[in-house]
């Protein structure tokens, strides 16, 4: 077949329109799914930011306290154990009475004690305890209202809705404005929510508890399933022989990797807690249960990076009469620390993402204190906010979303860390 | 082993000039003369498999001290196979087997004591492509006498690399920046700078597979003049595409083809005058 020059051409002009506008159609596709996604992750964090920002302030009332010596010590002993024990709600009581009087009976007077903190009588009582000579005397003080003031203040109660549908009294309400009247209500930086452990009461729940629960248990992970997965890679990428177990090995360690994470969870309760007898609800079982998790990820990973160093590095290193572990040692490693860098970032953020499995060995009890070592009781920051968000009161929400965007910030602390590491080790030279 | 008998008793290793090769098998079909003056390495019926293929058959031929032996033949002839037995890099490879006796001046390096880390550093070598370390130049030619634990202080570390490199003939250009990184310098300075690499070591035989295939002319005949000089210290063995290369820096030539050792001869006489058709057929040009 001849075809003149002229109809050649013309039928490449005519192919060439159609490539153009495929390819034009196929970078629209990809600049839609980028910004579908950017779009998605804008929404994710105005929502969080909008909901949980106002969990970092806490609204706190100015109080005139006297300190009763009638109630707090009636028999004048001044003994630290009967200072201790006394009924410092009753001085909250008094106090808010004197602000507002007329209050009479039980169900008025319990009402207008739930304006205030369950946290500020014992706030007194640590006043008093330390200071015994304050009895007596008069004090101006800042305590936590209780959290139902709290979220009317930040204007999330509905003020509009039937008295019973709501948390707060009309009563309260009144109570309320008359403090803000008065400019005694304000609202002040939270920094409870940064030092405190977990608690019924949301205005004192804090995620410090959950942050050293994760610190722990993360630590725990990243000494275990970094030496331990980056050996295990170098021993099957450059010591292990090819054959039916190694084979066998490596098959094991990908679908590992597929294991739903909530699998690993009954793996641990069954070998760590039934078996070994270790503590429940402990970091040192959490980050056992979250290495299993991460080291199938960081073995693969390692292994990659080790197949990708090049293998004339080997040789050179062979030919000079370098043993195999010295060859591994001085210049494999070396080149391929990056990549098993990656592949450690990639296994920590999901481990630090992780709640299911922790569910199974007891991490998701409800635990005041935090924690003071490896094997006290402690809970996460994940399992934190999967707590929060099961709870009734209106400021737990807030709250939900304020952990949130504190293990986002320890997510991307935690990378930033190691992406600063891995440049290092990056230095190409 | 049977150059120990064989050797006379009043010389040492080092001066023994090892006219006294162990006997060629008789089913060495090879053209020409394989025993060489002054052998160090010997290879007598080595045979390579890979797996279930057979990558040389019963090679047998000695190389000497001041030598250079070229080793020519087409693609996958086994000749890179073979050079690559002289120091067991072949132990790296997967299913490579290699049987047959090379022996290192009495000691046959295949044996089970034979420890290959030692090996090594007797027998050196030089790589197709230019390999350095990602390291500095200097730490580049330190790190062989460093693992192998021969500079006693910093002071001869120094002076071993000053030397390697200046044997290299690479000292005047890389001296004022020994600290930048070995994959900063040309590809003809990387592959002296891999040659000085392998003389710090002071090895006994230095084996080159192709050094030259990557380079350009220039760089090619700086590496050749180098070869020449190092011939004075060490029994040197190259594997390379180009006959005239073989032909400019060779004593003795190796030709193989499909895995046998077709013919080998002072290098003059294989050029001039080829015994084997084969042999005859590649140097003047009909395949290859």
């Amino acid at each position: 077949m001849n075809r003149s020059i002229a109809e050649t051409r013309a039928r490449v002009e005519r192919s060439l329109k159609r490539r153009r506008w495929a390819e034009r159609r196929f970078q629209a596709y990809g600049l839609g799914a980028v910004l579908l996604g950017v779009g998605f992750v804008a929404i994710m964090f105005s929502s969080l930011i909008s909901q949980g920002w106002s969990a970092f302030r806490q609204a706190y009332v100015t109080l005139e306290v006297f300190y009763d010596p009638e109630i707090i010590d009636p028999d004048g002993t001044r003994k630290p154990e009967d200072l201790a024990i006394a009924d410092y709600a009753a001085l909250i009581r008094n106090s808010l009475k004197a602000k507002f009087p007329g209050v009479e009976g039980r169900a008025a007077t319990k009402q207008l004690a739930g304006l205030v903190s369950g946290s500020a009588a014992q706030e007194l009582q640590r006043r008093v305890v330390a200071t015994p000579s304050l009895i007596g005397q008069k004090q101006t003080l800042v305590v936590l209202t209780s959290d139902t003031v709290d979220q009317l203040l930040k204007g999330r109660i509905d003020r509009t809705l039937e008295e019973e549908n709501r948390t707060i009294s009309d009563q309260q309400i009144r109570w309320a404005d008359q403090w803000v009247r008065d400019g005694q209500l304000s609202l002040r930086f939270n920094q409870r929510f940064f030092t405190n452990g977990d608690s019924r009461e949301p205005e004192q729940a804090g995620v410090w508890g959950a942050i050293v629960g994760s610190i722990y248990t993360l630590g725990v992970t990243l000494l275990l399933s970094f030496p331990i997965g980056i050996a295990a890679a170098i021993y099957l990428e450059e010591f292990a022989r090819r054959n039916r177990w190694t084979d066998l090995i490596e098959v094991n360690i990908n679908n590992l990797a597929a294991v739903p994470s909530i699998v690993f969870g009954l793996l641990g309760l069954a070998m760590f807690l039934n078996f070994f007898g270790m503590p429940r609800s402990a970091p040192l079982v959490g980050g056992l249960v979250l290495t299993l998790l991460t080291l199938p990820t960081i073995i693969i990973a390692s292994r990659a990076a080790l197949k990708a160093v090049p293998p004339s590095i080997r040789e050179a290193a062979l030919g000079m009469g370098a043993s195999r572990i010295q060859t591994v040692m001085h210049h494999v490693l070396p080149m391929a620390m990056p990549g098993m860098l990656t592949g450690t970032i990639i296994g920590m953020a999901r481990a630090l993402g992780e709640t299911a499995p922790l569910l199974m060995i007891g991490m998701v009890a409800f635990i005041v204190d935090v924690p003071k070592g490896l094997t006290d009781p402690a809970t996460v920051l994940p399992v934190q906010v999967f707590l929060w968000a099961g709870s009734p009161e209106r400021a737990f929400l807030e709250r939900t979303s304020a952990a949130i965007l504190v293990l986002l910030a320890f997510l991307v602390l935690m990378n930033a860390t190691a992406v600063v590491l891995r440049n290092r080790f990056e230095r190409r030279w | 082993m049977s150059t120990a008998t064989l050797a006379t008793p009043v010389a040492t290793a080092a001066e023994e000039p090892a006219a006294t090769s162990p006997p060629v098998p008789e089913n060495c079909k090879t053209v020409g003369r394989v025993t060489a003056d002054g052998a160090l390495l010997i290879a007598r019926g080595v045979n390579v498999f890979y797996g279930e293929k057979q990558a040389i058959t019963e090679v047998s031929i000695d190389i000497a001290r001041n030598q250079v032996l070229a080793m020519i033949g087409p693609s996958g002839c086994g000749k890179s196979t073979f050079l690559r037995c002289l120091n067991r890099m072949n132990d790296t490879i997967e299913g490579a087997r290699v049987t047959g006796s090379i022996v290192l001046e009495g000691q046959d390096i295949y044996d089970k004591h034979q420890d290959v880390v030692q090996l090594r550093a007797r027998v050196g070598m030089v790589f197709q492509k230019p390999n350095p370390f990602p390291k500095s130049i200097y730490e580049n030619v330190a790190y062989g006498p460093r693992i192998h634990g021969l500079a006693a202080d910093r002071v001869e570390l120094d002076e071993i690399v000053h030397t390697s490199l200046q044997r290299a003939g690479l000292w005047d250009e890389v001296k004022d920046r020994l600290t930048s990184p070995g994959t900063s310098l040309s590809g003809g300075q990387q592959q002296r700078l891999c040659i000085a690499r392998t003389i710090a070591v002071n090895p006994e035989v230095i084996l080159m597979d192709e050094p030259c295939s990557a380079l350009d002319p220039i760089a090619t005949a700086r590496i050749e003049d180098l070869i020449d000089e190092l011939r004075e210290s060490y029994a040197i063995a190259i594997v390379t595409h180009s006959m005239q290369q073989a032909a400019r820096v060779s004593q003795r030539t190796a030709y193989f083809h499909l895995g046998d050792l077709i013919e080998v001869g002072e290098t003059d006489r294989i050029f001039t005058n080829p015994r084997h058709k084969l042999t005859e057929d590649y140097i003047t040009g009909r395949f290859g």
